[in-house]
């Protein structure tokens, strides 16, 4: 029986060491918001946060992440930063199909909370390695800006 | 106009046929006049029967449109979310003529019925083609004003008055001269007992109080916190989960399998071996992909093990020198061609995979006597009689539950992926969940087809005198909607050649029918404009330095029979600083083109560095597709479309090695990121022609303007996609 906290609450269940946390979500827990893109770490879509930090589920051992704070899509808007990526995104409409956005705002959440005035480049390096298809990354760069203004005032 | 924030799009699986009212459908759509190329007297071969109206204490005065005694305004959706806000344009089309109440509005999914919620243009129920707006903008307007005209007779019934002295807003009718109201909730029993006019007067654009304005989307507030529930995402109770291995050559089939490995892995419940496919289901989807992994299978590659992609070309370069058949002849192109200087050019385009972020999934419960499919698809009811063909049961034994989708571009418009979920779903007890890794989805796409165009034309004194284009290329029409494939013409394969913008003396278009062996071909963002535009606008280039003009100033002065393209081309142009001196290696590209009845111009400025690696420095866009229904929906169609466009440009190149796919994932199958982002200016021309298509728009003139760029930063003048560095890359000194 393996345990873990995601979004602030004990989880229980069984599981294989060896299977990635994207897959206890999604399909033991039901928690579908965090979404399979790649399976290799190459596109971002399954990013959640353990420890505050950025982290792609597809390849994270469940057994990896015992004892640590484990937050998704679900859970990011109940965090300050989180809730004001989740509105920038809204405020600048830069969703499309949306498929990838958990992806995208989980990583932004981790960038604000790390460096909360980021520079192109601070953007750059912490969202590429979030594939968006349907091309919405200008939105996503200005959204990032404007949550980040958001959070000074 | 805000909208409310409890405004939920119902993705549940619940969305069956019902209260739906069969009186007035789409009549409007047929005798509306609608004069689209696609059109076609089409009609639904397996149209499953309709149950009977069940519209009690509701107002469902046609199949859009249904209102209850709480003034809950549910408006049903025929054509499917991916991103490019449709839901959004259709609440607003049909809330703009009904008057409606934001705060009431429901958005449902569309049961299959190409009956009720066949695509106009289509005919059956397919999102695609940039259609959805195009389409549905009268039908839709209709209904609106349907249901509002028999909401304010029933009001004016009841007070005694002319319906004439009654206005509605805001879901509500008032009595102008005494002030009474009646809610649109209070009204639906009594409008729903009227007969619907037949006609009715539809408001003057300069009226519209939603149509025009920018108004936030239904679907993104669930999209921002993992409510929306995708294909991908259905449960349903008891579900097992599967992934799968098709032959990696097209068309072999399975020789054997040992599964001894695999069946000893926890949570692997059983393989299901098919004659093309093994599918592992599991307890999730790790279990299946593990169990997946340690299957041994051996192939039969059959007919196809020995096919690359130098056989493919050798094939359509030779085919492409055949004569084709001509769809457009002006004037007399032999003497076009005989006279001035002659140049001739040959473009190719490479084989694409679609990628959408959401991999292929469909979940499917196999009963025996029925069959429920969960999916996102572009065809609904494409998708419900295929799945009832390969579950060997009646249609009206299938439903679908459609969702939202996490990418369609082209890919689900086909069923194969609901197919292949039944066939493996018919050996499961119970619910089955099939996914497709990402190197299944791509290396089993239904892939945008290779294309080789020819062309040939001269110049007199700086002017082009004959103009012949020659395509070569797949007939997806043919396979996908065989009564629209008609006298040896694909009708997408041509589009936006056939009709030119240019107003050349002599012209000629031609298209030669041309399978690749093995690889199957489907749409692609953007089509047939793709190849199209990207061949004609390379070449008129090429033609612009043949006749020492600017390229701008080149297209200006053919354009003088088309107003609407050149403002577009005069403004991307002023936007673009076109012109003005860029340094070394820096170059301007311009592209033009006629697409779904929309008119742009898009200028990309790009760098090339001295190993031919590509710096996006901006993009400037401008569109004039008529009225804009939700102006920032379409510049963000735009934004993301000029992505989808240049990643193809830069990357993208499917390509076939002993009968397989050689991509596999996003490390082989590149994408553009954020890091590499151009700025990007889209610029709305205002208009108040009818609405013209968007959604596949924005991929199309990204590459050509690209290309252009290139060959006035280096000279080089690229004549096949994606860009070759090698050819770009400055001579080094040995």
């Amino acid at each position: 029986m393996a345990n873990l906290n995601i979004n602030g609450e004990q989880k229980s269940f069984d599981a294989p060491d060896d299977m990635p946390l994207l897959w206890v979500l999604r399909d033991i827990l039901g928690m579908t918001g965090t979404k399979f893109g790649c399976g290799v770490a190459l596109c971002g879509a399954c990013t959640v946060h353990i420890d505050g930090k950025a982290v792609r589920s597809c390849l994270l051992p469940v057994s990896a992440v015992s004892g640590r704070a484990i937050t998704t899509i679900e859970g990011v808007g109940t965090t300050p930063v989180g809730a004001k990526v989740q509105k920038a995104w809204l405020d600048l409409e830069v969703i499309q199909c949306g498929y990838c956005q958990s992806g995208q705002i989980m990583s932004a959440a981790a960038l604000l909370a790390s460096t909360p005035t980021p520079d192109d480049s601070d953007i750059d390096a912490a969202m590429a390695g979030n594939i968006c298809r349907c091309g919405t990354y200008v939105r996503v760069r200005e959204a990032i800006k404007h949550a980040a203004s958001e959070r000074q005032t | 106009m805000k909208l409310a924030d409890n405004m939920l799009v119902a993705a549940s699986p619940a969305n069956k046929p019902s209260g739906l009212s069969r009186r007035s459908l789409l009549a409007g759509a047929f005798a509306g006049g609608f004069m689209f190329a696609f059109q076609l007297p089409v009609r639904a071969a397996n149209e499953p029967t309709q149950p009977p109206d069940t519209t009690e204490g509701k107002f469902a005065p046609n199949a859009f449109i249904r209102i209850d005694t709480t003034g809950k305004t549910t408006l049903v959706m025929p054509q499917v979310e991916m991103g490019q806000g449709i839901y959004t344009a259709i609440a607003m089309i049909l809330a703009e003529e009904l008057d409606a109440d934001y705060a009431q509005i429901t958005l449902e999914h569309a049961p299959p019925s190409d009956k009720l919620y066949g695509n106009p243009i289509f005919i059956i129920q397919a999102t695609g083609g940039s259609t959805s707006v195009r389409a549905f903008w009268k039908p839709l307007r209709n209904a609106g004003a349907t249901a509002r005209a028999m909401l304010v007779q029933a009001a004016a019934e009841q007070w005694q008055v002319e319906p004439a002295s009654c206005t509605a807003s805001n879901g509500q009718v008032m009595h102008t001269a005494s002030g009474r109201k009646l809610s649109y909730g209070e009204l639906c029993d009594a409008a729903g007992k009227l007969t619907p006019p037949k006609e009715v007067a539809l408001k003057d654009p300069k009226d519209f109080s939603v149509i025009g304005k920018p108004l936030k989307r239904f679907d993104t507030p669930d999209k921002v916190n993992g409510k929306t529930i995708y294909g991908i995402d259905a449960m349903v109770p008891g579900m097992a989960f599967a992934t799968l291995a098709q032959c990696p050559v097209f068309g072999g089939k399975l020789a054997k399998v040992d599964d001894r490995a695999a069946k000893k892995i926890p949570g692997v419940r059983q393989i299901v071996v098919l004659d093309d496919l093994v599918a592992v289901v599991g307890d999730h989807m790790w279990a299946a992909k593990s169990g997946l992994e340690a299957l041994d299978i051996t192939w039969d590659e059959g007919p196809n093990a020995k096919i690359s992609s130098k056989d493919i070309w050798a094939h359509l370069r030779t085919a492409s020198e055949t004569d084709g058949v001509i769809a457009k002849s002006v004037g007399d192109i032999a003497k076009g061609l005989a006279t001035g200087e002659r140049i001739d050019a040959s473009y190719e385009m490479p084989f694409l995979a679609h990628a959408t972020m959401e991999p292929l999934n469909c979940t499917v419960h196999f009963k025996g006597d029925s069959c429920e499919v969960w999916t996102g698809t572009q065809i609904m009811s494409r998708v419900q009689s295929e799945a009832a063909k390969a579950a060997g049961l009646p249609i009206d034994k299938v439903t679908v539950n459609q969702h939202m989708i996490g990418g369609g571009f082209g890919r689900r418009l086909e069923p194969d992926m609901v197919v292949a979920a039944v066939r493996i779903a018919k050996q499961v007890n119970g619910p089955v969940k099939v996914v497709w890794t990402r190197e299944e989805d791509i290396q089993h796409d239904i892939y945008r087809p290779v294309y080789r165009d020819n062309i040939s034309a001269t110049l007199s004194n700086g002017k082009v005198v004959g103009f012949k284009y020659k395509i070569a290329g797949s007939a997806v029409i043919a396979r996908w909607l065989p009564p629209a494939f008609q006298k040896g013409i694909d009708i997408d394969a041509i589009d936006s050649a056939a009709d030119q913008p240019y107003d050349f003396p002599h012209f000629q278009c031609e298209y030669v029918r041309v399978e690749p062996p093995a690889v199957p071909t489907g749409f692609w963002r953007g089509v047939g404009p793709n190849n199209n535009v990207f061949a004609i606008e390379s070449f008129m280039d090429e033609l612009a330095r043949k006749a020492g003009k600017d390229p701008v100033v080149f297209r200006r002065e053919l354009l003088g029979k088309a107003p609407r393209m050149l403002a577009a081309l005069n403004l991307a142009a002023e936007k673009a600083n076109w012109g003005q001196p860029l340094p070394a290696r820096v170059g301007r590209g311009v592209s033009i083109q006629p697409t779904f009845d929309t008119s742009i111009a898009t200028v990309v400025e790009a760098e090339v560095d001295s190993q031919g690696e590509i710096r996006l420095r901006q993009v400037n866009v401008a569109v004039d597709t008529g009225i804009a229904v939700n102006p920032d929906t379409i510049v963000a169609q735009i934004e993301g479309g000029i992505v989808f466009g240049l990643t193809a440009a830069l990357y993208g190149d499917i390509t076939i090695e002993k009968g397989r796919v050689q991509q596999s994932n996003f490390h082989d199958y590149r994408m553009l990121r954020i890091d590499q982002m151009p700025k990007i200016n889209v610029h709305l021309i205002k208009s108040g022609e009818a609405p013209g298509g968007i959604g596949e728009c924005g991929v199309i003139g990204g590459p050509p303007a690209l290309r252009n760029a290139i060959y006035a930063a280096t000279g080089v003048a690229l004549r096949r996609m994606p860009i070759d560095r090698d050819a770009i890359a400055e001579r080094k000194k040995s």
